[in-house]
């Protein structure tokens, strides 16, 4: 029957459109389309135009093919940034995750009635705009009025160098993006805490088990892909962080906290050489692109258990 | 003697009494979960509470060599001084129409999407669902240079001056915000159980009613979530503002406090404070009163499938 009413709606145009328009396909590519051309136009295109542009001379007049990133590879400050890129990204993740798992078991612990105001306290470094609060660090660190070097002088300490000192700046960037994401760490952990059933801490107590080995045998396994997968999803955004680094100490003292993200903006946009600026982005793509392949197994994994 | 009393207590631990022994360890754990908390929270909430300390100071008792945790003379001077410029008040403006507009995009770009990926199956829908996860994890780092480079050719191209204006961020953030908004309505929507739009196709409903009727009411928390989530990355984002606008009065609220506020090496740092301090308060006083919802939204993004 159906049949029919397409053959004989062959000859009308009009009726076969508002066929067309009715099949719930068609409906749905038509829902999808702005988030497809959303996606296709504006990241996907750039990305591909990117590695277009990394081979680009710098007045992007001439292919150059592998010429920036030779240039990169023969930089010493090129080396610099991929090192501090990973020193900056690995140690904050993994601090990160052992506040955050710390926090949400303090949290965990006490009665559910107060919870929900600790929790509620202790979100509140990630919800402020993090250029906002890596202000008020910069301030914190300011070389003369340094809060904290003026409690340090109470106890008769030196002034500490936060941010004019290479390894003091590396462990202060460090420190204000330990601060912006531990919260997120701990409001995860918290939630894949309470999904772990009371039944099996009260099996492990009955069965004498100490508190260390409560968590090696029950809480870390039942919580272990939650724990991959935030961290993993942390690495990526701590990878790609510009705004503490930018803000804290644009780079400085003599460009040994510059991460890839800074140092990519000060070469492509600051010095106005977008080939070598885009090449130094795109070194960020094989490290996102690892980590994302293995948050996506374990997303699609869990999908089809479900 | 002491191997008296150690005997008696294991005694006593053995009997019945066990109940109470572990009652007290219990206490103790609370004790020092408390204490911890106490710490942690302290350490949390410092920088903000600098913020504000810093925020009533005059520009002399902040240069002055006393204790800086402390306000000796309190004062709203620089919390009038911002908001009676028209500078900071443009900024305020541009942030607040830029997020407000996104989060409006987002929304609309998004529910319908997220609705059809997860109720109506079409040729390529699982591959662009799981597309819109893997956009989510690209990073605007990556994306800024190329997207310069792009806008400057659609001058050369068209004569429509996109850089340098601050409408140009209402093209950019949909690229943060769209990804994720999707993601976590295309989880909320999977979650309702399928016999009631079922219902509502049978009974003879289109599918833009079982959207409008059945999908976004049954799933507001998930879409006050999302918009939070919009909302706050709008307001918060500082590398693309930074790099497509300059002049003053197209600046939004992170990048204007950062590049005006400093003049050159002169820090005006109790107008800096202030200025970061209202900056950060929309979303705090959002977070405030959603905060179920804002926890709701962050958990989902990483953990519903």
């Amino acid at each position: 029957m159906s049949q029919t009413a397409q053959a004989s709606s062959v000859a009308v145009p009009r009726r076969t459109m508002r066929q067309w328009l009715k099949r719930p396909s068609t409906i749905a590519f038509l829902m999808t389309l702005p988030l497809i051309l959303l996606i296709g136009l504006l990241v996907l295109y750039p990305a591909g135009y990117a590695i277009h542009l990394a081979t680009l001379n710098k007045g992007m007049t001439r292919f150059v093919g592998f010429g920036n990133f030779e240039f990169l590879f023969g930089r010493e400050t090129f080396w610099m940034v991929v090192k501090q890129s990973c020193i900056f990204a690995i140690t904050a993740v993994v601090f990160k995750a052992i506040i955050g798992f710390v926090v949400a078991h303090f949290v965990h612990n006490i009665p559910s009635k107060g919870q929900r105001k600790w929790r509620g306290m202790l979100l509140v470094p990630w919800v402020i705009p993090p250029a906002m609060s890596t202000l008020a660090w910069l301030w914190l660190f300011d070389p003369s009025y340094s809060a904290f070097n003026w409690v340090l002088a109470q106890f008769g300490a030196d002034p500490v160098p936060w941010t004019g000192d290479a390894y003091w700046a590396r462990f202060s960037v460090i420190l204000v993006n330990i601060w912006i994401g531990s919260p997120f760490f701990m409001i995860m952990y918290l939630a894949a805490l309470k999904s772990v059933p009371d039944q099996l801490y009260e099996a492990a107590l009955i069965d004498g088990a100490n508190w260390w080995q409560r968590i090696w045998y029950i809480t870390l396994p039942m919580m272990r892909n939650i724990i991959a997968i935030t961290a993993l999803f942390s690495l990526i955004v701590t990878f790609a962080n510009f705004d503490i680094v930018r803000i804290l100490t644009a780079g400085g003292p003599l460009d040994l906290t510059h991460v890839f993200a800074t140092w990519s903006f000060l070469v492509g946009i600051e010095s106005g050489d977008i080939p070598l600026g885009a090449s130094v982005s795109l070194f960020m793509m094989p490290f996102l692109a690892i980590a994302a392949v293995i948050i996506l197994r374990d997303v699609v994994k869990r999908g089809s258990q479900a | 003697m002491s191997a008296q009393t150690g005997s008696a207590a294991q005694a006593s631990r053995a009997q019945p009494v066990r109940y109470g022994s572990m009652s007290r360890s219990r206490r103790w754990a609370l004790r020092w979960s408390y204490f911890f908390l106490v710490l942690f929270a302290a350490f949390f909430l410092l920088p903000p509470f600098y913020m504000l300390i810093t925020s009533l100071k005059t520009s002399a008792e902040i240069s002055a060599a006393t204790n800086p945790w402390w306000v000796f003379s309190p004062t709203l001077e620089n919390y009038i001084e911002l908001l009676t410029t028209d500078q900071y008040l443009v900024f305020f403006r541009n942030s607040a129409l830029v997020s407000l507009i996104v989060v409006t995009l987002t929304m609309v770009i998004s529910v319908p999407a997220a609705f059809a990926l997860s109720r109506m199956k079409f040729w390529g829908s699982a591959t662009l669902a799981t597309g819109v996860f893997l956009t989510y994890l690209v990073p605007e780092t990556l994306l800024f240079i190329p997207l310069f480079k792009i806008f400057a050719e659609v001058r050369n191209l068209t004569g429509i001056e996109l850089i340098n204006n601050w409408w140009v961020l209402l093209i950019l953030y949909p690229t943060l915000t769209v990804p994720f908004c999707t993601w976590i309505m295309i989880g909320y929507f999977a979650s309702i159980p399928k016999e009631l739009d079922e219902a509502a196709l049978i009974d003879g409903a289109t599918w833009m009613q079982t959207l409008t009727k059945i999908f976004i009411p049954v799933a507001l928390p998930g879409l006050i979530a999302a918009t939070i989530f919009a909302f706050t990355v709008s307001w918060a984002q500082f590398l693309y503002p930074l790099a497509f606008t300059t002049s003053t009065d197209q600046l939004v609220l992170p990048v204007g406090i950062v590049t005006t506020l400093i003049k050159g090496d002169v820090f005006n740092w109790g107008q800096i404070m202030t200025g970061a301090l209202l900056g950060a308060a929309p979303p705090l006083v959002i977070y405030a009163f959603l905060m179920d919802y804002y926890i709701a939204g962050l958990t989902a993004g990483a953990t519903k499938g």
